[in-house]
C-alpha cells in the first residue's frame, strides 16, 4: 500500500505545469542561459542578429570576439528548449519576428536538434540561414567528420560538450528523473557504451567533471578536444556577408 | 507522516479503484498497480478486461500527457514499469482464457540508432492491446527487417528512430520491400520524436504514428481495413 505522500496523480502535475520563458536573461551565467536565455541588446549594435540556443552563448561571443565580428549582436533562447524541440521553432519564429524590423540581416544558430526538419523548413519560410547539422556535438565536431565517426560505429556514443557537462544535472541527470529514480539509468542509457566529452575550450576541472559524469552514468569515457568547429567557419562566413563596419 | 489519509484498494468499490489504478499508474506505483490487479481478479474481473479497462486506460492517459509536454520520459518510465507489473500477473491468465488476438506486428529500430524507449513502450501497449508483438530492438539494418517479416508474416511492420540522422533509413527499408514486390503484404507503422505525417507520407508509409496510443489506435484501424478488403 502505497503512502498518501506518494500518490500525487494527475490532476496535481496538471496544475504544476509551468509555462517557458521567454529569453529574458542578461547574464552569462549557465543557469540563466539554461532557463532563461540572453535578451538582445536594448539598443542594437551591429547590423546582424544571432538568435542561438543558450547552450551556444559564450562559445558565440568568444569567436566573434576573437575574430573581429563586433557587428553582430546576440540573443538566446533558454537553452532548456531542447527538452520541447518542437517550442525550439515556436521561439525562433517568434524571435525572428520581434527583431526582423530592426536587423539588415538575421541568422539562427541552431542545428536541426531534434526537429526532425521543420527547424529548417521554418527557417527556409522566414527566409533566414541556420547552422547546417544535426545537432550541436555534429558541428563541434565537424559535420563531415561526425558522419564519418558515426558510420564507424560511433552510434553507441553519448556526447556532452563544454556547456552539458557545465549543466550535466539540470539538462541530463534530473530531466531523465535519476535524481529520484536512480533505478532508471539503465532504462535511459542501457544501450549507450562511451560517454564522448568533445571540449570547446581545455579545462582540467571541466574534464574532471565530464570523467564522474560518464561514472555516473556506467559508460567508459573518451575525450576529444573539437574546439569550435564548424561553427567558428559558419559565423566568420556569415560575419564576411555583411561586414563590419568598424 | 502525511496529513492525508493512506487510499486501501481493497475497500474502493470497482470504478473508484480503477480510477485509483489509473492515477497509481500515472504515479509509476507498480507494486499499487499489482495489488489493484490482484483485487480486480478476486472481484471476478476477466483478464482481459482488467488489461484494457485499467491498465491500458491508464496508460493511454500518461502517453497523451507525454505527447503533451504534462510528463516527460522518467515518469513514462517509471507508469510502464508499474504496467509491466500488471501484465505480468495478467499475461499466463489472459493465454488460459482466450483473450480475443487483434493482429501481429514486427518492430525495430532503424539502423544507426539505439534508442527503443519509445519503441518499447509501442510493443507493451500494442501487447496491451491484443496484438502479438516480435520485437527485433535497436540498430537494424533492413536484411533484419525483411528476415522477421519473412519469419513471422504479421499483419503490421513498426519502424521507430529517434534521430534526424537516422530516419531517412525507413524509406531505405520501405524501398526495398517495394523492389522485392512485398510492399503490400504488410502495414507499415512509422513513429518516433522527429518525424511527422508529411515525413510518413514522404517515405511511404502507412500511417505515422505520434505516440504508442495513437499506434495501437492506427494498428486496429488498418488490420480492420485489410481484414475486410480480404473478405469482400
Amino acid at each position: 500500500m502505497a503512502t498518501a505522500s506518494l500518490r500525487r496523480g494527475r490532476a496535481a502535475r496538471l496544475s504544476h505545469r509551468a509555462a517557458l520563458p521567454l529569453p529574458s536573461g542578461t547574464s552569462l551565467d549557465d543557469k540563466s542561459l539554461t532557463e532563461n536565455g540572453l535578451a538582445a541588446p536594448e539598443r542594437k549594435t551591429g547590423r546582424i542578429l544571432l538568435i542561438a540556443c543558450g547552450a551556444l552563448a559564450r562559445e558565440i561571443l568568444d569567436i566573434c570576439n576573437a575574430n573581429g565580428l563586433d557587428h553582430m549582436d546576440l540573443t538566446c533562447l533558454p537553452a532548456k528548449l531542447h527538452l520541447y524541440p518542437d517550442q525550439i521553432i515556436t521561439h525562433v519564429e517568434a524571435a525572428v519576428a520581434k527583431h526582423r524590423a530592426i536587423y539588415d540581416q538575421i541568422y539562427v544558430v541552431y542545428a536541426d536538434c531534434g526537429t526532425g526538419g521543420q527547424l529548417q523548413k521554418k527557417c527556409a519560410d522566414l527566409g533566414v540561414e541556420m547552422v547546417p547539422g544535426p545537432h550541436c556535438y555534429a558541428f563541434f565536431e565537424g559535420n563531415t567528420r561526425f558522419d564519418t565517426l558515426s558510420e564507424a560505429g560511433e552510434i553507441t556514443a553519448f556526447y556532452l560538450t563544454d556547456f552539458l557537462v557545465k549543466q550535466f544535472d539540470a539538462f541530463v541527470w534530473r530531466p531523465m528523473g535519476l535524481d529520484k529514480n536512480p533505478e532508471l539509468r539503465d532504462m535511459i542509457f542501457g544501450n549507450y557504451t562511451t560517454l564522448i566529452y568533445q571540449s570547446q575550450i581545455r579545462d582540467t576541472e571541466l574534464l574532471d567533471k565530464a570523467r564522474d559524469c560518464a561514472k555516473r552514468m556506467g559508460l567508459d569515457f573518451i575525450h576529444r578536444h573539437t574546439g569550435y568547429g564548424d561553427l567558428e567557419t559558419t559565423l566568420k562566413t556569415w560575419g564576411k556577408s555583411a561586414p563590419s563596419s568598424n | 507522516m502525511s496529513e492525508e489519509e493512506d487510499i486501501i484498494l481493497s475497500e474502493l468499490d470497482d470504478e473508484e479503484l480503477v480510477q485509483q489504478m489509473f492515477d497509481d499508474l500515472y504515479d509509476g506505483l507498480k507494486e499499487e498497480i499489482e495489488e489493484g490487479v490482484n483485487i480486480l481478479l478476486e472481484r471476478g474481473w476477466a483478464p482481459y478486461k482488467i488489461l484494457t479497462e485499467a491498465l491500458v486506460g491508464g496508460m493511454t492517459i500518461v502517453g497523451a500527457d507525454f505527447r503533451d509536454g504534462i510528463l516527460f520520459v522518467p515518469e513514462v518510465l517509471l507508469a510502464a514499469n508499474a504496467m509491466k507489473g500488471g501484465m505480468t500477473i495478467l499475461k499466463p491468465l489472459l493465454a488460459e482464457t482466450g483473450a480475443p488476438r487483434m493482429g501481429s506486428m514486427v518492430i525495430g529500430t532503424v539502423k544507426g540508432d539505439i534508442h527503443d524507449i519509445g519503441k518499447n513502450l509501442v510493443s507493451m501497449m500494442m501487447e496491451g492491446a491484443g496484438f502479438e508483438v516480435v520485437d527485433i530492438g535497436i540498430n537494424n539494418p533492413v536484411e533484419n527487417y525483411l528476415e522477421a517479416l519473412e519469419e513471422h508474416k504479421p499483419d503490421i511492420l513498426g519502424m521507430s528512430a529517434l534521430l534526424t540522422t537516422t530516419m531517412p533509413y525507413m524509406k531505405v527499408v520501405i524501398d526495398t520491400m517495394i523492389e522485392q514486390g512485398k510492399r503490400d503484404d504488410y502495414i507499415v507503422l512509422v513513429g518516433g520524436a522527429p518525424l511527422n505525417e508529411e515525413f510518413g507520407k514522404a517515405i511511404g508509409a502507412d500511417a505515422y504514428c505520434r505516440d504508442a496510443a495513437v499506434a495501437v489506435e492506427t494498428a486496429k484501424e488498418y488490420v480492420a481495413r485489410k481484414h475486410n478488403a480480404m473478405n469482400a
